[in-house]
């Protein structure tokens, strides 16, 4: 994951991000040439042409018909250039083949979910390299937006309505997915990783990563602690974060923001999941999402107390 | 000259004599004071910022405290600082003592909208402090703005009074271009600084009601729950974002056309010449004053709209690039034959070529979609619009500042001072900002408390955000030290004659070193345009030269 070869932009690791560089270096080149050209000008008259007495009284210039049309023309074609080529590209980026393998992707505050077509769901985008991957996003909460830098993609994720972004990996290692919408607290620590394997590898950790039936109620908790995200907010080392961290929470003794204290006890658990913004923890915000409620089952939120209980 | 004993300032006494004021050059003072502190205040936020981004993880703020601190700064720089501060302070002076009024169309509307203003910023700065701390970013996207604390509505309302003072303002100085002019004083004799706050006074009267009407929704929303933008409720996620940048963006040009304004009077002064596409410089103002309505899409290419409307976006910004692109070239050609004075003001116009020359060649890349798509809220961005909204409209107000002092104040500053301070400026300016273009390539995205975790992949991210915040800390030095000796000018600065510059504009030639209460003893008539030095023997004594 360590490279690194230009200043400018990240090692490109999608069948699109060659062509995005493309046109960027075309843009970077020419603005290059234009504002050298601009300061070198700007800096030679002011050297030529500079004031050698206070009574100086140059004959008035006027306009060069010639040296303005070449100044409106020349820039309104490249522009026109570029308007073209960035657009018929952005079409391209925008449409993905047909044969694309789909996984669904959910974004909350301050993680993301990544669902297959066979049930296995992941918070890191397994994808196999060299196939088409779209990607049908939505979000629980807020507007986010899933941005990969070596893949030049980014898109918007919205509540109520999906939004789409495909791309083909062209080799396999682990990338960087950020959050690059303003999504709150932790918006600064909302990332993923992209792990592309090779079909077969890509295949086998599909079916490895099954649900599996014969779980215990703390070790499917375990599970639902990273594809529900509470890791975005509650360490299990005792980090503070934007929650409370769960180590040692159960069974201790909790001071609310109000003055009063209750034992955090099954009761308390199940309440803090399902209604967050019930009693608020002394030194909190009230920052909890309060969707579990319709978004987990009855059985999921039992796990998941159960894997509380054990830290 | 008589003018010594008697001037606007020293012509009535005491606060409430400024207070209850309708002189449109004391409201400009009062202006200055008033941005001038906000100026202060969105600065020390923005040292906190990069203080706390200048070494990885948490250094001096919490994630929240962040957050508040950069919205707070986002709210104070475009909402009290860069949207009033040219057509509010050099505005209200400058433009009736340039086409030969006595005053402004409204003088006492003039003073209602500094009124405004200061409810307005009062309410924005008390609410930090009394009602809470707003962390939605300055743009108050929802849902997350209507999920926010309700300390956001305390803001927008902040921005709602605000942006009242915006409308008076702009719809004084359309009433004052047209109706008050000084016999002579055709169009195509207006002084191009008048032209760009006419230009702007446009954007102003007819976009500002639209943030108006989007902070009263946004209101309505969060208090009653109607539904306009919380898709569980039937409303559109994305509506928001359009009835904001429909405002937003012909706000950037509330914040650069003035600044033009102001470049284009520096060009011809410094120069002692014709301003190269002085008609094209000054139709282009008021094009893109109504070009600029509709550009605001491309804010949004990768918000989900339709591909369609993001290709037509993507053009008409292009048209905008244009003429823009054209006018830093006819800025440029008017130093050609020339006699070009580099004094303080013309290096700040310097500057602005420079400066503002890289936020438009920035702004192409970022107009250009698929490139967009890469760069769109990361770093490349933030440094995007600072090289424009404060390399471009920051550095032209204060090249303006300079350039006007000597007829506001009566005063010179030093001019060594001046050169150290504008080379500072310079220096940090540049190491805070184009660092961060190289930040946003890689991908740092913007609002980002920490970036950790790109440093096990780019490790020079940590020396770039350092450089970054020592360049801001350089940006800083050079700016308190403009207001230091600005300060000493005020008391101890040599006095200034009537037109120091040598400028063939009215403020210069036809009002003593600081104006009258009423500007002019006689009503100017204006015989040639603003800037034609070769007819100005007025100014410089019978004298032709081959």
């Amino acid at each position: 994951m360590n490279q690194q070869n230009s200043i400018w932009l990240p090692e490109a690791a999608s069948t699109i991000a060659g062509d995005v560089d493309a046109l960027f270096y075309f843009i970077l080149v020419t603005s290059v040439i234009f504002f050298v050209g601009v300061v070198s000008t700007m800096v030679f008259f002011a050297w030529r042409f500079r004031r050698r007495s206070p009574d100086d009284r140059p004959k008035p210039v006027y306009e060069n018909k010639l040296v303005e049309a070449s100044w409106i023309v020349i820039p309104s074609i490249l522009v026109a250039v570029v308007f073209v080529w960035g657009f018929r590209l952005f079409l391209e980026i925008g449409i993905a083949p047909p044969n694309s393998y789909e996984v669904n992707v959910t974004a909350r505050k301050w993680s993301w979910s990544f669902a297959y077509p066979n049930g296995v769901i992941s918070t890191d985008l397994h994808v196999p390299v060299n196939r088409p991957i779209k990607l049908r996003m939505s979000s629980e909460d807020v507007i986010h937006s899933f941005f990969v830098p070596a893949f030049r993609i980014k898109a918007d994720v919205l509540q109520g309505r999906y939004s789409y972004v495909w791309f083909e990996a062209t080799r396999q290692d682990t990338f960087l997915v950020a959050c690059t919408e303003y999504c709150g607290t932790s918006h600064s620590n909302m990332y993923a990783r992209v792990i592309t394997h090779s079909q077969d590898d890509f295949e086998n950790w599909l079916v490895e990563n099954l649900p599996d039936d014969s779980l215990t109620p703390a070790q499917r908790g375990e599970i639902l602690y990273t594809q529900q995200g509470c890791i975005g907010c509650h360490s299990l080392d005792g980090t503070v974060a934007a929650g409370p961290s769960f180590l040692g929470l159960a069974g201790s003794t909790r001071n609310f923001a109000d003055g009063t204290s209750a034992v955090a006890d099954d009761n308390y658990l199940r309440t803090s999941i399902v209604n967050p913004a019930l009693q608020i923890v002394e030194g909190y915000l009230n920052v909890m999402p309060g969707q579990y409620a319709v978004t987990m089952s009855s059985e999921e939120i039992d796990a998941l107390v159960a894997f509380i209980n054990e830290q | 000259m008589s003018d010594e004993s008697h001037n606007y300032l020293n012509a009535r006494k005491g606060l409430w004599s400024w207070l209850s004021t309708t002189d449109h050059k004391r409201i400009g003072i009062m202006y200055a004071i008033a941005c001038g502190a906000f100026f202060l205040l969105g600065g020390i936020l923005a040292t906190f910022v990069r203080t706390e981004l200048g070494e990885p993880g948490e250094t001096i703020l919490g994630q929240d405290q962040y957050n508040q601190v950069f919205t707070l700064h986002g709210v104070v720089m475009v909402f009290l600082v860069i949207i009033p501060a040219i057509p509010g302070i050099l505005g209200n002076f400058v433009l009736p003592l340039q086409i030969g009024a006595k005053d402004v169309a409204f003088p006492r509307l003039n003073l209602a909208s500094w009124y405004l203003f200061m409810a307005g910023a009062i309410m924005a700065v008390c609410g930090w402090l009394f009602v809470g701390r707003v962390d939605t970013g300055w743009t108050f996207y929802t849902p997350y703005s209507s999920g926010a604390s309700n300390a956001v509505l305390w803001l927008t309302s902040a921005v709602f009074i605000a942006g009242f003072a915006s409308i008076f303002t702009g719809l004084n100085f359309i009433v004052t271009v047209h109706k008050m002019r000084a016999p002579g004083m055709t169009w195509n004799r207006l002084p191009l600084f008048t032209w760009a706050i006419y230009a702007t006074g446009i954007v102003q009267v007819l976009a500002t009601p639209v943030i108006g009407i989007t902070m009263v929704l946004l209101f309505l929303e969060k208090l009653l729950q109607i539904g306009i933008f919380d898709p569980a409720l039937g409303g559109d996620p994305v509506l928001f974002q359009h009835f904001f940048w429909f405002y937003s963006h012909p706000a950037v040009y509330i914040m650069i056309l003035p600044a033009m304004g102001i470049i284009s009077d520096l060009m011809g002064t410094f120069s002692r010449q014709h301003v190269s596409g002085y008609t094209f410089i000054a139709l282009s103002s008021v094009a893109i004053a109504f070009l600029g309505f509709l550009v605001w899409g491309h804010h949004m290419f990768v918000a989900g709209q339709s591909a369609l409307s993001s290709i037509i976006f993507s053009m008409l910004t292009f048209l905008i690039g244009i003429p823009t692109g054209i006018k830093v070239f006819n800025w440029v050609a008017t130093m050609y034959k020339g006699s070009v004075w580099l004094r303080t003001p013309m290096i700040y116009a310097l500057m602005f070529l420079f400066l503002f020359t890289i936020g438009g060649l920035t702004g192409i890349m970022v107009g250009v979609l698929a490139v967009d798509v890469h760069l769109h809220d990361t770093y490349f961005v933030v440094a995007h619009f600072h090289y424009v909204m404060m390399g471009g409209a920051l550095i032209g107000l204060i090249g303006g500042l300079h350039y006007w002092w000597p007829k506001m104040t009566g005063r010179m500053y030093n001019e060594t001072a001046g050169v150290i301070a504008a080379i500072l400026v310079f220096i940090g300016f540049n190491l805070t900002f184009f660092t961060q273009f190289f930040l946003g390539t890689k991908g740092m995205p913007r609002r980002y408390h920490d970036y950790s975790e790109f440093l096990e992949i780019y490790p020079e991210f940590a020396v770039l955000n350092l450089a970054s915040t020592i360049g801001s800390y350089i940006l800083g030095v050079g700016l308190v030290m403009i207001l230091v000796y600005a300060l000493y000018s005020l008391f101890r600065g040599p006095k200034a004659t009537a037109n120091p510059w040598g400028a063939c504009t009215l403020e210069w030639t036809h009002t003593g070193p600081v104006p009258d209460e009423h500007n002019f003893h006689d009503t100017p008539l204006v015989t040639r345009g603003p800037y034609d030095y070769h007819l100005a023997d007025d100014v410089f004594g019978k004298k032709t030269e081959s």
